[in-house]
């Protein structure tokens, strides 16, 4: 393979955003009739560079060359006319057109202007088959299929674009084990037709059962580039999460589950609770004035497993023994049992970006109490400006709207909303993602600081560092399950590097 | 100093306002007099916000609906609907003067309007119909209703309370001014004494986020539209007690398109989030002040229509961020349409 | 093969049979081509600007400027005619206006990114408004070419038709062939089913949108022909909330508000069930007019929470 000329090379490309460098200097190539995973975790660069390569964004540097021959991209459309063409998580075709029209909209076999339908069945089923084994009825709409048909519907229409590259951004996100295999079965054979195959995914053991060669980036940089085979998992993940060994070796160990004292009253258990298609049934259970920290990769069920125990998700199975009452449902009912939920999300599911910093602090505060037991402006002041002293808010404007904020700031705003209520059981999905150095201690300080009170924490983040020093028990999630829980002694970087990469 | 002043929501609205008054006072040096006759105050200023109240009414409660990120279509049925019943029950009762009967009137109207605002709203929170069609049913039953209810006639009654609603005085001044200033302060208070108004704001600019932190956007939306419904309620009354009749098919036609652009002018988003009472009602000033000063002038009444075309799409333009961004980043859209495409989304 | 997406199409022509059928045994005379057709002459116009409304609405838009744009054809016609113009170049000319108009929105409505309901309702004004200002007052026409078409009969068997229905059923099976055999066609559904993914599958959007709206705006100027040809004459009052019975008559034929889907014939039947209702309200003499708008109004909620609850099953199906 290697003695190839590679099919797709891309060299020194930058892409800048107002306030943010996106890619800086990152080199990409791949050869033909190979898989090559792109990894990396937020913020990396990844989805910045696949919009690079199809078109959606302008390079601000760099050169792209494809079969030797250097090209520009100034479209999707032009992407698919080089032979670039790209599938994504959430299925980019129209639902509500049959599954033949979906491959062939905008070359559609025509006589006199006039579609040729029989033909253009003809040639879906054909296509359908002979390069995806798939037999499947294609004058039925797109929406009438599982998302695993609708995924390969669309490589089948990237491919009737005489592809010579593939992107697949996260097709296997919501699919289960078999329909995976399904894709896989496909990928083996387009790659034998001699296409290269860009592969995005969070799953690890994907990666591994599929592909040839690995990029890896991190915060817009190339890290490096490497033949799977060669590549141990350990060495993919410290790549990802950008940590020596040696690094997080030397951390003083006083750093280490020092919030430390778990009363022994359990305030939350659930047990076998799951969402089909989101997160394999769990069992967890937290205590007061604990820490728990969930690690694993972006996409390994961290998520969704907090947004079952906080009501954001339906859990469609599974038992509570909750402080107070049994199931969850939704947010309301979660927030009244004295739970809250800090997303991941801070634009869309956090900050309500034309309220002031005062109204969205005491924005869950207020819907608790209800309409017309409004908190009086004199306190809702009052509290503002406690929040913005205490957790150093800037600008300490508390009229200020938020949506003129940070996201630093506005990250400590939302945290002031949920604390605000103290709550029981406080979830924070990310909390320091995006923020400075100084912030991000401050904020692991006040987590330490409230588990001392008694408060109990389940603290998410991708930043192994982070939820060693702040957690009194670690839970590893990987491919969507609790692969493994460490207390005391037993949390160490390295068993959970083995945890999330999957080596025993 | 000049900048703090007009980035305040209501500096372009109140300019607008003054040029037109400008205008007038160009034309008629006599706009702004205003003369005591029989102790009523009479002059254009006060033609205005008394012709301009039942359009004030329904706006306010559309600048609710509105900022939820909804819209209500049926407000100009509503309107029908309610005149139409008051007018039938008092022309039905024996002494159409009666205190006791006028009561029974008004109150049945406004509570058929909350009933149908209701219905609007469980459309719409409820079963989760999109705002735009949910109302739409209201807007081509609404009319029918209406007609139902006067028989395809116009129901004249001869009642002097209930004519006092909307013909009266009271203090010098027409009454419903009165009464448009209630429901103002009724609905400032209730949007901004008590927490509805900051969770209208929420539940419109981010309803996933809302949802998370607790609020109940089902309850939210209901009372929006209830509440919008009665305003258009209110104002039914007004127009049909200024004439005493009850017109099926004529009432409140085109008062949902009025009222909207009353909001729109007003500085309210149809995106939805934060509203601006006070500027809805002088959208709907500027939209009367229009209309008079077209009647004034002697154009021919139905142009105002070339005009409001001509507002609302200027308007809109400004509002549109694309339009903005067109003209300060022509160039790179161009080249780039997909960027623009997809970084709109996010 | 039986699909879930054809249900409210199959109840439209169910509940227009029955609606018929119903009719027709409860009056004597009911029963007959002439009904029939007359549902055809009665609602020629109405059938031609509910074709344009269906590209629409399938696309995701909504167009309120439809009615306007009728009576602003009538006072265009007649206007013209008045000065003595040859229907031969009055015809082309406001359908190419009304064509223009359309696009022009069509353009503010994709390129400002604004939506297709407020760009359309000033256009609604706008179109109102220049009515009055060519005339406040009908103006009547007496033109030789218009007065033959619109007197002329045509007789099929016992029974007659009007010019104007040829046009509307020609403007029909024009609209059926676009929707489902042109390129046109099939994007305007890739617009309305997802336009992000239309765009990324690099369809013309920009393009398909403005001749869209060009089109509604094309079958509402032809929709106000016919109307001229039905009234003789040219009125700023004329066809007042026309559109409302348009989109309830696209929505009645199985369109879903939200785009997509929908059928130039589903919008067909939806133009004869009003139809229908308002010929049987008449037979029963003592029912006055609003009860079709009552009935009307029925209607659309029953077809819009039978999509919604359709629409919902869909959605449960495909998530598993």
């Amino acid at each position: 393979m290697g003695e190839n000329r590679p099919i797709l090379q891309m060299s020194g490309i930058h892409k800048r955003f107002p306030g943010v460098i996106a890619l800086n200097n990152v080199d990409f190539r791949m050869y033909p009739g190979e898989v090559h995973a792109l990894m990396g975790e937020n913020g990396a660069g990844k989805s910045t560079l696949i919009k690079v390569l199809t078109g959606v964004y302008a390079i601000d540097g760099g050169t792209v060359d494809l079969d030797g021959a250097p090209i520009t991209v100034g479209s999707p459309l032009e992407a698919q006319e080089h032979g670039i063409s790209t599938v994504y998580q959430e299925v980019n075709l129209c639902p509500n057109l049959t599954v033949a029209e979906n491959i062939f909209i905008g070359r559609e076999p025509r006589r006199f202007g006039k579609i040729q339908w029989k033909e253009l069945n003809r040639r879906a089923e054909r296509l359908l088959a002979e390069r995806l084994n798939l037999n499947i009825d294609v004058t039925r709409t797109l929406d009438s299929y599982s998302v695993a048909i609708q995924q390969l519907v669309a490589i089948a229409r990237a491919l009737n674009v005489s592809a010579k590259v593939l992107i697949l951004d996260e097709p296997t996100s919501s699919l289960d084990q078999g329909e995976v295999q399904e894709l896989f079965a496909v990928m083996r054979k387009l790659k034998e037709q001699g296409l290269g195959i860009l592969f995005v995914t969070h799953f690890l053991d994907q990666v591994y059962e599929i592909t040839d060669r690995i990029t890896v980036l991190r915060n817009g940089e190339l890290v490096g580039e490497f033949m799977t085979k060669e590549l141990p998992r350990m060495d993919l993940v410290l790549h990802m999460i950008g940590k020596d060994l040696e690094l997080l070796a030397d951390l003083p160990a006083s750093d280490f589950g020092q919030a430390g004292e778990a009363s022994g009253e359990t305030f939350l258990k659930v047990t076998g609770l799951g969402r089909q298609g989101s997160i394999e049934p769990f069992d967890f259970m937290i205590q007061r004035g604990e820490v728990v920290g969930f690690a694993g990769l972006l996409g390994s069920g961290r998520t969704e497993a907090a947004r079952l125990l906080f009501g954001a998700d339906r859990a469609d199975q599974g038992q509570w023994q909750a402080a107070g009452g049994g199931k969850v449902d939704s947010p309301r009912q979660a927030i009244r049992r004295g739970i809250a939920f800090c997303s991941e999300n801070r634009k869309t599911e956090g900050i309500i970006e034309d309220l002031t910093i005062r109204e969205n602090i005491i924005l869950a505060m207020q819907a608790h109490r209800g309409w017309f037991k409004s908190i009086p402006r004199k306190r809702q002041e009052a509290i503002a400006d406690e929040y913005i002293e205490t957790l150093n808010i800037n600008p300490p404007n508390p009229e200020q709207l938020i949506k003129n904020l940070s996201g630093g700031n506005q990250q400590k705003v939302l945290l002031a909303r949920w604390l605000l209520m103290e709550p029981n059981l406080l979830i924070l999905d990310e909390p320091t993602r995006g923020i400075d150095v100084g912030a991000k201690a401050e904020i692991q300080k006040l987590v330490l600081a409230l588990a001392k009170k008694g408060m109990a924490v389940l603290f998410i983040s991708s930043e192994m560092e982070e939820v060693l020093r702040v957690s009194d028990r670690i839970v590893v999630l990987r491919d969507r399950q609790i692969v493994r829980q460490m207390t005391g002694e037993d949390i160490h970087h390295h068993n959970v590097m083995q945890a999330i990469a999957g080596e025993n | 100093m000049m900048m703090r002043i007009s980035k305040h929501h209501l500096f372009w609205p109140l300019t607008v306002l003054a040029g037109l008054f400008v205008f007038n006072l160009l034309y008629d040096p006599g706009f702004f007099a205003i003369r005591v006759q029989g102790g009523h105050l009479y002059g254009s200023l006060i033609d205005i916000l008394n012709y301009g109240s039942p359009l004030i009414l329904v706006a306010i409660g559309m600048t609710l609906v509105i900022a939820t990120a909804g819209i209500d279509l049926s407000v100009g049925s509503i309107v029908a609907i309610a005149g139409a019943i008051a007018c039938l029950l008092i022309s039905r009762g024996e002494d159409q003067h009666s205190l006791a009967l006028f009561a029974v009137a008004v109150a049945a109207s406004i509570g058929i309007a909350l009933v149908l605002g209701l219905w609007n709203g469980l459309l719409v929170s409820g079963i989760g119909i999109q705002p735009i069609v949910a109302t739409l049913i209201l807007m081509v039953t609404g009319r029918g209703i209406a007609q139902l209810v006067t028989g395809g006639q116009i129901i004249t009654v001869s009642s002097d309370p209930y004519s006092f609603l909307g013909a009266g005085w009271f203090l010098m001044l027409p009454f419903s001014i009165f009464i448009v200033g209630f429901v103002f302060v009724i609905a400032v208070l209730m949007t901004r004494k008590t927490a509805l108004g900051m969770f209208i704001e929420s539940v419109g600019g981010n309803p996933t986020a809302s949802r998370l932190a607790g609020i109940r956007s089902k309850s939210v939306l209901l009372a929006v539209y209830a509440f919008c419904a009665i305003c258009a309620g209110i104002a039914g009354l007004l127009l049909s007690s200024n004439v005493s009749s009850a017109d099926g098919n004529n009432a409140g036609l085109w008062y949902e398109l009025d009222a909207i652009l009353a909001v729109v002018i007003g500085g309210t988003s149809l995106a939805g989030g934060r509203f601006f009472l006070a500027g809805t009602v002088v959208g709907a000033l500027i939209i009367q002040t229009l209309t008079t000063t077209i009647y004034t002038i002697g154009v021919p009444p139905e142009i105002t229509l070339v005009v409001k075309a001509i507002v609302v799409f200027a308007v809109c333009l400004i509002q549109s961020e694309s339009f903005r961004s067109t003209i300060v980043h022509r160039w790179k859209t161009r080249r780039y349409p997909a960027e623009r495409e997809v970084t709109r989304g996010v | 093969m039986f699909r879930r997406k054809y249900i409210p199409i199959f109840i439209t022509v169910g509940l227009f049979a029955l609606i018929f059928a119903l009719g027709s045994f409860r009056y004597t005379g009911f029963f007959s081509t002439q009904v029939l057709f007359n549902l055809l002459i009665d609602n020629a116009f109405l059938l031609i600007v509910a074709i344009g409304m269906t590209f629409v609405i399938v696309s995701g838009g909504i167009d309120l400027s439809v009615g306007s744009m009728v009576a602003l054809t009538t006072m265009l016609s007649a206007s013209l005619l008045q000065e003595g113009l040859s229907p031969a170049l009055v015809i082309p000319f406001v359908l190419l206006a009304g064509f223009l108009f359309g696009a022009g929105m069509g353009a503010v409505i994709h390129y400002f990114n604004i939506q297709p309901f407020i760009v359309t309702l000033a256009g609604m004004f706008l179109a109102r408004g220049l009515c009055y200002v060519i005339s406040i007052n009908t103006i009547t026409i007496n033109d030789k070419f218009y007065q033959s078409i619109a007197l002329t009969k045509i007789y099929l068997g016992d029974s007659f038709i009007s010019i104007s229905v040829i046009l509307a059923l020609a403007t029909l099976l024009l609209a059926v062939y676009l929707a489902h055999y042109t390129r046109f066609g099939r994007n305007t559904y890739a617009v309305g089913g997802n336009e992000q993914s239309a765009l990324l599958m690099g369809l013309p959007v920009a393009r398909t949108k403005v001749l869209i709206y060009g089109f509604s705006g094309f079958c509402s100027a032809m929709g106000g022909v016919v109307f001229t040809f039905y009234m003789l004459s040219g009125y700023g009052l004329h066809a007042v909330g026309l559109e409302l019975d348009a989109i309830a008559a696209v929505v009645i034929g199985g369109a879903l508000l939200t785009g997509g889907v929908g059928y130039v014939v589903g919008t067909f039947f939806g133009v004869m069930i009003q139809g229908v209702i308002q010929t049987i309200i008449t037979f029963e003499g003592t029912l006055s007019s609003w009860w079709t708008k009552i009935v009307i109004g029925m209607l659309l909620f029953l077809f819009i929470v039978l999509q919604r609850v359709l629409g919902a099953r869909a959605g449960s199906s495909q998530t598993r």
